[in-house]
């Protein structure tokens, strides 16, 4: 047995801290089901450093094994492990139980705004539609025979498009928008985040077209700027900021490539 | 369409805004010493520069009040897009009509 930190590694598949006591017990509520379900308990041990997503993988090795939920790197890059955590959405691979545990009470269900598949998981579909709607796919305006674009770290344009990027595509922003709720047509804070990146990016040869499609109907002139997207965002980002340049950029017009 | 509704709707409010604070001044104003027709008549009788501020009143609230209550009917309910829109045009036709025969009627 291999003592590292705070952490007893017991086998291959076993890499979990002691529990804390040995009655120390979490009451975990997991959504099962689709769209028609039920909250189920379960008492998970709890231990001095475990994330909602090892309590839900511990729910799902040794009580539930046919609990369905979603993740893969377990270290907050893939955006792939979102949920609701106790009424908010979270990227649960990096949300320490310390964080949201209430009162030993923790309750675990799908994102919000999106179709349910089975228990935690759902269908990101109409998320990813919805950064098409946005006028997202990236379109480049050179050939491989061409020098790369000479472009300045520290122009406005590049720095504005910077500020955009490093999205994990995890939907908690999408999950956490209330526009959204009353108004799934709308394209969503994620969406019209990368159409910010693509409208101040000079290599893309289709700013104009980006600009049009994120104005367009249900696109950022729908967004109330309640702030639910950046107050979420599990990495910081400010989807809402990018949304009001978007909405500043119909009287100022694109902005011109630097020289 | 819709980047336009938006910039006729934020210019819109631009235009408003002082005039909204203008128009409840001369309001708190004009009641000081009682209010009567007569008070407000000889006011507003034969002076374009009330009938030019109120006229761009009534135009400023024909197009900003059409196009935020077809942003509210469009999220709040499952109304047809284009009978929400047919509703708001005339919604601003009627608010242009009404306006510009109340301010021609007191210069």
């Amino acid at each position: 047995m291999l003592q590292l930190h705070n952490t007893v590694i017991h086998g291959q598949d076993k890499l979990m801290t002691e529990p804390k006591t040995k009655d120390s017990h979490l009451s975990v509520n997991v959504w099962r089901g689709g769209d028609e379900g039920e909250l189920v308990n379960y008492q998970v041990p709890a231990r001095e450093n475990q994330t909602v997503l090892d309590v839900i993988t511990e729910i799902q090795r040794f009580q539930q094994p046919d609990l369905a939920y979603r993740f893969a790197c377990r270290v907050g890059v893939c955006g792939s492990c979102a949920m609701t955590v106790n009424g908010l959405p979270r990227w649960t691979c990096r949300t320490h139980i310390k964080k949201v545990v209430d009162n030993g009470q923790l309750t675990v269900e799908p994102l919000r705004n999106l179709p349910r598949i089975k228990d935690l998981v759902c269908d990101l579909e109409p998320f990813i539609d919805t950064w098409k709607k946005a006028g997202a796919p990236f379109s480049g305006s050179r050939t491989r025979y061409d020098p790369p674009a000479n472009i300045k770290p520290d122009s406005p344009l590049r720095q504005a498009a910077d500020a955009g990027l490093q999205c994990i595509n995890c939907a908690v922003c999408y999950s956490a928008c209330d526009v959204v709720h009353w108004n799934r047509d709308y394209v969503g804070p994620a969406a019209l985040n990368r159409a910010w990146t693509l409208v101040n990016d000079v290599r893309h040869a289709k700013r104009q077209e980006t600009f049009e499609k994120a104005f367009s109907e249900n696109g950022c002139q729908s967004c109330h700027s309640h702030g639910n997207c950046t107050r979420h965002c599990p990495i910081q980002l400010n989807p809402s900021e990018s949304i009001t340049g978007l909405k500043k950029m119909v009287f100022k017009g694109l902005p011109k490539e630097d020289k | 369409m819709n980047r336009y509704l938006f910039i006729a709707q934020r210019v819109s409010a631009m235009i408003l805004a002082p005039l909204v604070i203008i128009h409840l001044g001369l309001i708190l104003y004009a009641v000081s010493d009682g209010l009567s027709g007569a008070e407000i008549l000889s006011r507003t009788r034969g002076s374009w520069a009330w009938a030019s501020f109120y006229f761009a009143f009534v135009l400023s609230v024909a197009v900003h009040a059409p196009i935020g209550i077809r942003n509210i009917l469009k999220e709040w309910t499952s109304m047809n897009q284009s009978i929400i829109n047919g509703f708001c045009l005339l919604f601003g036709l009627m608010l242009l009509l009404l306006g510009i025969r109340a301010v021609t009627s007191v210069v």
